[in-house]
C-alpha cells in the first residue's frame, strides 16, 4: 500500500478493532491477530470455507457474506460461522433412473419450502436458490442444474433455512442427474477411446517417446495450427453453449403442454 | 483509499482505458504473432523469475543434492521436524491398506480407484490439512485438456506438452497423460461431470496457452469446482473415510526402510494420531502459499509444500523443483485482489493483452512462462505497464473483447466467476478491460515418480501438483486438472495392488527422522526453523509486536 488507509471500527466476534478499511473481512481478521485455521481456504471465492454473518449499525437485517470477498465496513459486527453438517444417504448414480420425482426421493425435505426465499436472500454467489429448490420440487432437473451451477457449498442457506433444507446437496444431484442421464454423451469421445482401447496410438507414441530433444524441437516446430487449418476460425463456437447466457433468468418460464 | 473511483477505476487508470478502447477496432481479428522457439528463450533467460539471479541456492544434501532452489523452499528443506524419533509409536489409532495424504483432487481421485481396484473402503484414509476439497484444484477454472476430437489427436497433444515443457518432460509421464485423457474425461462424463456442451453432446473445446489444438474442455470458468464437487460426493458415496484438519507432519516408516503410514496431527487439539498402512500416496498439492520471491499467489491456504519435505525426508528423489510456474494473468487491480486467478480461458476467448496505450505486445497464448515473461519486460524494461495507487503495475486484459467477438453475454455466461469475482470490488469486466500481472500459481517439478506414481521408496506413492517430470519446467493450461486425475487413478490402481501383495508393516519407525537431522548437521546448517510449515501466517505487524507465547 503507498497511501495510508483511514481506520475503520468494527466488531469481530464481539470484541472492538480498529482496522485499514480498504481490507476484505478474512483480511481484517488476520490483521486483528487471529491466525486462522477454520475459516479460510482457497481465499479467493471458490472453496466456500469463510461464511461470516454480520450486522451493520444502519439495518435490523442479518447479511452474510464470503470473508474473503466481501469488503469490511465502518460499524460491521461479525461472525465468521462454523460448517453446517451435510448428511446424506448415499447413491449410486447408475442406478438412479431419473424420473420427475427422483430429487423428491433423495430429499422429501424440500416439500417443506415455505418459499420464504431466506436461501436466495443469503447466497454470497448471488444465486436464485430458492427457484432452484422449487424447480427441484416440480421434477425440473435442467433448471435446478443450472441455477445451482455455480454454488460453492458454503452451506449458507441450509443454515438459514427454516425447513432445513440441504440446497447444494439437491443442487449436486441435481447436476449429476443432468450431466449423466439429460445431456448427450459425446460422439467423438467414444470414438477417441475406441481408437485408444484397440492401440491405434501405441506406434506413434511409441515413435514419440523415443525421439531425442533435438527430433522433437523440429516435429514441434513444423506442426500445424487448427486455427490455420480451419481456415482463419480460431474460437469454437460458443452459442449453443450447455450453460445460459443469464444464469439468473434461465429459462424462467414454465412450459404448459397443449 | 478514499481517492475517486470512476466505475471501479481511478482518473489515472481511466486515461489509459480510453487508449485501450481507441485501438479495440482495430485489434479484433488482428492478433500479435506467436514466438519462435528461440525468442522464447531469450524473453525467458531475460525475464522469467526462474532466471533471476540470488533468488536460489543448491539443495546441500539428500538424493537431489545439487538442485538450485528458491530460498524460500530451500528453507523448508534446510529445517528441523516437527517431531523427534523418540514419539512413542505404541498405539496405532488407524490399521490401514491405504493411506492417501492430501484431500484435494489428486488424493480423491487415489482413494476412488483404490476401492475400484478392491480395497475395503474402512481400510482406506484420506487425511486432509484444511477440509475435503479444499485445494487448488477446487480453484481451477479454465478446464481441462484431452485431444477427443477427429482434427485432434494425442500425439498433438503430446507434442504441445513437451514443447511447453521446453522438451525436459519425462516422456513415458507425458504419454501416461495424452493417453489416458480421453478415457479420464468419459469416467467424468459417466459420474455426471457437467462439462460444457451443444445440443448434440459435443463439447465446446477452446485453445490454451501453446496449445495447437483447441482441446480445452470446460465447465462455464468453474471447471475445477465442478471437477471437485463430483469426485467428493462420489467418495462419500463410497464411504472413503476422511479426517479434515488433521495434515500429516512426518511419514513413518518400517524396519526395512519402506513407508508404512504417518503422524497426523489435529490441528485444533494439537493431538497426534498414528497411522499404520501397507501404502501410502502423497497427494498433498503445490507450494504457493510459500510466497517465492515475494510474489502473491493464486493457491489454496494450505499450499505450503509439506508433501515434498514429508518425502524427502524418507528418501524420495525430486525433479524439476528449480522451475516454478508464474500464472501471467493474476489479478493487479484492485489491490484487494491482488494475485487472485484470471483464467487463462479469458484469452482463450479471444481477449488480447495490451499496454498503456493500447497496443499489442505479444501473442494472447504463448506458453505461460513466456508470456508472463512478455508481461514482465512490457512493465519493468519497456516501462509499458500500468501503475497502480498501490505500488504495484500491470497490463491490460482486453476482457471486453470476448463478447465482441462471441457475442453479448458471453463472458456472462462463459465466465461467470470471473465476472462475479470484478463485480464485487466494483468493476464491470464486459465494459472495462482488466489488470493483470504474473501471480505464483504452479509447482511445475515435485517428487519424481514412475508413470504410475511410484516413487523409488517402496510403499510410497505421489499424485498431482506434488509429483514432478511430466511438465518438464513449464506446465500449459488444461494440463494439472487432467494431471491430478490420471495419475491420481494410476497411483491409487498401483497403491491397492502393492497394498493387497504386501503383509502389514510389522515395527513403525522414525529413524529416517534422526538421520535427516544428522545430514542437516553434516551440511553445517543450524537452524531453529521447522518444516513443514502447514499454514502461512498472514497476522498483522502490530497484533504480533504485542503476542505472549504462553500456555492457556
Amino acid at each position: 500500500m503507498t497511501e495510508q488507509a483511514a481506520l475503520i471500527s468494527m466488531q469481530l466476534m464481539g470484541k472492538d478493532y480498529r482496522v485499514p478499511s480498504g481490507l476484505t473481512i478474512m483480511a481484517a481478521i488476520e490483521y486483528a491477530g487471529y491466525k486462522l485455521v477454520r475459516g479460510a481456504g482457497c481465499r479467493g471465492g471458490f472453496c466456500g470455507a469463510c461464511p461470516t454473518l454480520y450486522r451493520r449499525d444502519d439495518s435490523h437485517r442479518i447479511f452474510t457474506a464470503l470473508a474473503c470477498q466481501t469488503l469490511v465496513e465502518d460499524g460491521m459486527c461479525l461472525v465468521q460461522m462454523p460448517f453446517v453438517p451435510l448428511m446424506t444417504k448415499p447413491y449410486e448414480l447408475q442406478d438412479i433412473t431419473p424420473r420427475p420425482n427422483t430429487l423428491l426421493q433423495h430429499f422429501p425435505e424440500i416439500a417443506g419450502c415455505v418459499a420464504c426465499n431466506t436461501c436466495t436472500r443469503a447466497c454470497p454467489q448471488g444465486l436464485q436458490v430458492m427457484d432452484y429448490i422449487q424447480a427441484a420440487l416440480r421434477g425440473d432437473t435442467k433448471r435446478t442444474a443450472m441455477l445451482s451451477f455455480d454454488c460453492i457449498s458454503c452451506g449458507i442457506c441450509s443454515s438459514r433455512c427454516p425447513a432445513d433444507i440441504k440446497h447444494y446437496a439437491v443442487g449436486l444431484l441435481a447436476r449429476r442427474i443432468y450431466g449423466k442421464f439429460v445431456t448427450p454423451a459425446a460422439p467423438d469421445l467414444s470414438a477417441r477411446v475406441a481408437e485408444l482401447e484397440a492401440g491405434d496410438y501405441q506406434g506413434v507414441l511409441d515413435e514419440l517417446v523415443g525421439m531425442s530433444a533435438a527430433e522433437l524441437r523440429v516435429r514441434y516446430e513444423q506442426r500445424s495450427f487448427e486455427a490455420v487449418a480451419d481456415g482463419g476460425e480460431t474460437h469454437s463456437a460458443t452459442k449453443r453453449y450447455n450453460s445460459p447466457v443469464d444464469p439468473v433468468d434461465f429459462q424462467d418460464e414454465i412450459e404448459i403442454e397443449k | 483509499m478514499n481517492m475517486e473511483l470512476s466505475d471501479g477505476y481511478p482518473e489515472s487508470m481511466r486515461e489509459s482505458i480510453a487508449l485501450v478502447e481507441r485501438t479495440r477496432p482495430d485489434r479484433l481479428g488482428c492478433t500479435f504473432p506467436a514466438m519462435s522457439l528461440d525468442e522464447r528463450k531469450i524473453l525467458l533467460t531475460h525475464f522469467h523469475p526462474d532466471y533471476k539471479a540470488d533468488t536460489k541456492r543448491p539443495l546441500l544434501f539428500g538424493p537431489s543434492k545439487g538442485m538450485p532452489l528458491n530460498h524460500e523452499l530451500a528453507d523448508l528443506f534446510e529445517a528441523r521436524p516437527l517431531i523427534r524419533s523418540n514419539l512413542n509409536l505404541n498405539h496405532v489409532d488407524s490399521d490401514l491398506d491405504l493411506l492417501v495424504i492430501g484431500g484435494g483432487g489428486a488424493g480423491t481421485v487415489a482413494a476412488i480407484w483404490a476401492i475400484k481396484e478392491g480395497l475395503d473402503p474402512n481400510r482406506v484414509m484420506i487425511a486432509t490439512k484444511l477440509r475435503h476439497g479444499d485445494s487448488n484444484s477446487t480453484m481451477a477454472q479454465g478446464g481441462i485438456q484431452a485431444a477427443d476430437r477427429p482434427q485432434d489427436s494425442p500425439v498433438h497433444h503430446y507434442l504441445d506438452v513437451m514443447g511447453g515443457g521446453h522438451f525436459t518432460n519425462r516422456p513415458e509421464l507425458v504419454r501416461a497423460l495424452v493417453e489416458d485423457a480421453p478415457l479420464i474425461i468419459q469416467w467424468h462424463e459417466r459420474m455426471g461431470v457437467m462439462y460444457d456442451k451443444d445440443t448434440q453432446g459435443h463439447f465446446v473445446e477452446n485453445p490454451g496457452g501453446g496449445t495447437s489444438r483447441n482441446r480445452m474442455h470446460s465447465a462455464r470458468d468453474y471447471t475445477g469446482l465442478e471437477i471437485m464437487r463430483v469426485l467428493r460426493d462420489e467418495a462419500r458415496n463410497l464411504g472413503v473415510p476422511v479426517v479434515e484438519f488433521s495434515p500429516a507432519i512426518e511419514l513413518l516408516c518400517d524396519e526395512q526402510g519402506r513407508v508404512a503410514g504417518a503422524v497426523l496431527i489435529n490441528l485444533e487439539t494439537k493431538r497426534y494420531h498414528i497411522v499404520r498402512a501397507k501404502t501410502t500416496i502423497i497427494t498433498t498439492g503445490g507450494l504457493g502459499r510459500l510466497h517465492m520471491q515475494q510474489y502473491p499467489t493464486t493457491n489454496h491456504y494450505g499450499a505450503t509444500a509439506d508433501g515434498l519435505v514429508l518425502a524427502y525426508r524418507v528418501g524420495a528423489e525430486l525433479v524439476d523443483l528449480d522451475a516454478v510456474q508464474y500464472h501471467p494473468t493474476g489479478a493487479a487491480f484492485p489491490a484487494q485482489m491482488a494475485g487472485l486467478l484470471i483464467t487463462e480461458k479469458v484469452r482463450g476467448l479471444g481477449a488480447q493483452p495490451v499496454n498503456c496505450v493500447g497496443e499489442q505486445f505479444v501473442f494472447p497464448l504463448e506458453p505461460r512462462d513466456v508470456e508472463a515473461s512478455a508481461f514482465i519486460r512490457e512493465c519493468s524494461e519497456r516501462g509499458m505497464g500500468i501503475d497502480t495507487t498501490h505500488g504495484i503495475s500491470g497490463v491490460w486484459l482486453d476482457s471486453p473483447m470476448v463478447d465482441l467477438i462471441h457475442g453479448p453475454g458471453t463472458i456472462r455466461s462463459a465466465l461467470p466467476a470471473m465476472f462475479r469475482m470484478y463485480t464485487r470490488f466494483g468493476i464491470d469486466m464486459t465494459r472495462d478491460p482488466i489488470l493483470v500481472y504474473p501471480t505464483l500459481h504452479y509447482q511445475n517439478g515435485g517428487i519424481a515418480t514412475d508413470e504410475n506414481g511410484a516413487t523409488r521408496v517402496p510403499g510410497l506413492y505421489a499424485a498431482g501438483e506434488v509429483m514432478g517430470g511430466v511438465h518438464g519446467k513449464n506446465r500449459l493450461m488444461g494440463n494439472s486438472l487432467l494431471d491430478f486425475n490420471v495419475f491420481g487413478r494410476r497411483a491409487g490402481i498401483a497403491a491397492a495392488n502393492y497394498a493387497k501383495a504386501t503383509y502389514v508393516p510389522a515395527r513403525l519407525s522414525l529413524a529416517h527422522v534422526d538421520a535427516y537431522e544428522t545430514m542437516l548437521r553434516d551440511a553445517n546448517i543450524e537452524t531453529t526453523r521447522t518444516a513443514p510449515r502447514i499454514l502461512p501466517d498472514y497476522r498483522g505487524k502490530e497484533a504480533l509486536e504485542r503476542y505472549l507465547d504462553i500456555p492457556l
